[in-house]
């Protein structure tokens, strides 16, 4: 990303922000992001206009504090992350900040709302309309609505993957470790656990996967990490990027933040509301940036084995394959198993094959013990 | 519910999970995930809209019954009593009515 353009302004000079607020909206070449503010205080002032160009570190605001006072800029998020652009996301949140409040206020979800100001955007008018059509309720999708703009917005995704990749493969030496693990055991932990849960409380095995990875890490921080200004910066907590597949708009690899110190219930309910907000587009600009680590789970209908390209600055991606039938020999005996092929690709700037390989060995001991994950 | 009103319902839901999807190519008797872009999550929150809105509990033993639309008409066929009104449906059509 090199440049954004300011949606609207969600507060106003005078507003107290607390860390975490959502400030602004900038609609970027991976979509439109929400910019948060970092610290607490007040806004002092907005520097930029609504619709205006915005190079990535230009100063949005000025915060005021009883600390100094800093100024706010529009934050890089990692250039491998894409934002998503299906019609329903960008429906929903291409919305003048107005109309967002009013909709908040009348119960109204955006995404009925037909917006009719510039390239479909929904204005303080359409949600009072929306308000007083009885067919609000209508799911329907007003395809044509965004359809010119589609092919635009794809291919600029594809550079931004593009561009991340190129540079990755340019910069980083990589060096790839495999192993399979045989998951035969967390897999009918699983469906034990699942058995006793209603529909909606249900566990996927890749949240299993995550936390292995995760608890993995605390033993091998040199993975959990970027590699910036020609050295290794540890990063104390791990948000593992979780790679989300936005079926044919490319990918996008959001923060699960904290995922080792979450249980297996917290995390599946992070990870199914991060899947929806990246195919919704309602994804903040720190889930972006903050991850620490990539992991991909190339699925059920998937290959075997997934060889990654690291996302920079960050050192490490963890890949998995699709689970499928093989066999174990366990004290000279053979038996019918469930198996899946973990890689690791590394920064060898960063990590060696030793070191590596310690970690893909401490996730097959996780995965044996799923009921302590 | 007639067959022909559980399939509408069901083709509903998919779309919404994948809207990328046109109703009208999508083959009855194929696997949903050969001709749709279907991942685990996506699979799961198909499970759960079936059972939202259908009330069919439907254990994970059995996520296999589901795999294509004509497999899902049959299985929500044998599960649903005849008389069963699904609660969704009646809630929008209802307020499309006023």
């Amino acid at each position: 990303m090199t440049a954004g353009k300011l949606l609207g302004w969600l507060k106003k000079p005078g507003d107290k922000v607390r860390r975490g607020d959502v400030i602004a909206e900038v609609d970027t070449d991976k979509g439109v992001i929400e910019v948060e503010v970092f610290q607490d205080g007040i806004i002092e002032s907005l520097l930029v206009k609504e619709d205006e160009k915005l190079p990535v570190g230009t100063v949005l605001a000025i915060i005021k504090d009883a600390e100094p006072t800093e100024p706010e800029a529009l934050a890089e998020v990692s250039p491998a992350v894409t934002f998503p652009i299906t019609n329903e996301g960008r429906m929903r949140l291409h919305a003048s900040p107005v109309a967002r409040k009013l909709a908040e206020q009348l119960g109204i979800d955006l995404k009925n709302v037909k917006g009719t100001g510039p390239k479909g955007r929904i204005q303080r008018e359409d949600v009072e309309n929306a308000a007083k059509s009885p067919t609000i309720l209508q799911i329907e999708m007003d395809e044509g609505r965004t359809a010119t703009e589609e092919p635009e917005r794809h291919a600029r995704m594809r550079q931004a993957i593009a561009s991340a990749m190129a540079r990755s493969k340019r910069e980083i030496p990589h060096y790839y470790l495999g192993t399979t693990i045989d998951v035969t055991r967390a897999l009918e932990w699983l469906a034990a656990e699942n058995t006793r849960r209603p529909v909606k409380d249900r566990i996927l095995y890749s949240v299993l996967l995550l936390k292995a990875v995760a608890l993995a890490l605390r033993d091998t921080p040199e993975l959990n990490a970027t590699w910036e200004n020609n050295k290794l910066n540890l990063i104390g907590t791990i948000n593992i990027g979780t790679a989300i597949s936005l079926r044919r708009c490319g990918l996008i690899a959001p923060a699960l933040k904290e995922t080792d110190k979450q249980n297996l219930d917290s995390l599946m309910k992070n990870l199914r509301d991060l899947v929806q907000r990246a195919r919704t587009g309602e994804l903040r600009s720190s889930e972006l940036s903050d991850s620490t680590i990539t992991v991909t789970n190339i699925g059920e209908q998937g290959a075997e084995t997934v060889y990654g390209v690291i996302y920079p600055p960050q050192v490490a991606l963890v890949g998995f394959g699709r689970v499928y039938e093989g066999v174990s020999v366990l004290d000279g005996r053979i038996k019918a198993c469930r198996l899946i092929n973990a890689t690791l690709a590394a920064d060898h700037r960063a990590s060696d094959g030793h070191r590596g390989s310690l970690f893909l060995s401490a996730v097959d001991r996780l995965l044996q013990e799923p009921e302590r994950l | 519910m007639t067959r022909d009103e559980i399939k509408t319902k069901v083709l509903e839901i998919l779309c919404e999970i994948a809207p990328e999807t046109d109703p009208q190519t999508i083959k009855p008797e194929v696997n949903f995930r050969d001709q749709i872009d279907l991942d685990s999550m996506d699979y799961l929150n198909f499970v759960i809209a079936l059972d939202e809105r259908f009330h069919a509990d439907i254990p994970e033993q059995d996520y296999t019954k589901f795999v294509s639309l004509n497999a899902c008409v049959d299985e929500l066929e044998r599960l649903l009593p005849p008389e069963r009104t699904e609660k969704h449906s009646f809630f929008i059509h209802s307020k499309v009515k006023q």
